[in-house]
């Protein structure tokens, strides 16, 4: 089954961040194909690599980006939700005139018509979040 | 906001959006309006529900001076102009909190829970702020 991935929440706060990883990976262990994860709301907190917790918790933001990278996902940030948040890739900060951009490797920041496509293209649109 | 658009090659799905949430304690009432005005360029087939405290997202009478938020309660209003025009709001959650149709900014359906379930499984896609 192709599945898409929509996660509302921020790492940390919220379980929805751990959750919805837990089930891309079970998912691709069953062999179904992620076609997109999408991050918003707070859920775009997921793709800052200046994220630094504790080294005895688990590193959320760098285990998505391991996901991606072995597993070909695409995670797309939404620049709505990035931008009211701090979220940047070089681009963004760029384009806004900001110092610095923070966004983790294997993320993308795109608009919120990814998310829509994602529910036209898949199977099953899953929303992670309260 | 993004303004990209993509060919779907005709694919119509019905999507449907649930709004739970009172419209300025949380960002999701709002950010959930920011989809559903994106998505209205994809002309799908497009249903609005209003259950809980979602209702107060469509209360008249909307005023945010005080609290110093944009009032996006007008927006609702707009709806019609992108096609989106199948509202349904909760018969149970607008008697729980002592509203009626008449207190809403904007033509709706009032439906009985049991229905709306009904309704939701028949959607293709579902998403929930």
């Amino acid at each position: 089954m192709k599945l898409a991935i929509q996660v509302n929440e921020g790492p940390y706060t919220h379980q929805a961040a751990d959750t919805a990883y837990k089930f891309v990976e079970a998912a691709l262990e069953k062999g179904h194909e992620i076609y997109r994860i999408f991050f918003y709301h707070d859920g775009v907190n997921n793709g800052t690599r200046l994220t630094t917790p504790p080294q005895d918790d688990r590193n959320i933001v760098a285990r998505w980006s391991a996901l991606a990278e072995k597993h070909n996902i695409d995670l797309v940030i939404c620049v709505a939700a990035a931008q009211r948040r701090g979220i940047a890739d070089a681009d963004e900060a760029k384009r806004n005139s900001k110092d610095a951009d923070n966004i983790a490797p294997g993320f993308r920041i795109s608009g919120l018509g990814q998310l829509i496509e994602a529910g036209i293209q898949s199977d099953r649109l899953v929303v992670f979040g309260d | 906001m993004s303004d990209e658009m993509m060919d779907e090659g005709g694919t119509i799905k019905k999507f449907a959006y649930i709004n739970r949430k009172a419209p300025y304690g949380t960002i999701y009432a709002l950010e959930s309006l920011e989809v559903v005005l994106i998505g209205a360029a994809f002309e799908q087939d497009v249903s609005l529900f209003f259950l809980d405290d979602g209702v107060f997202q469509l209360t008249k009478g909307q005023k945010t001076d005080g609290i110093g938020m944009k009032n996006f309660s007008p927006t609702y209003r707009a709806l019609e102009m992108y096609d989106v025009e199948k509202l349904y709001v909760s018969e149970e959650a607008l008697a729980a909190r002592g509203l009626t149709a008449d207190d809403l900014l904007v033509d709706v359906e009032v439906v009985a829970d049991s229905e709306i379930a009904g309704m939701l499984d028949e959607q293709d896609v579902v998403l929930s702020f």
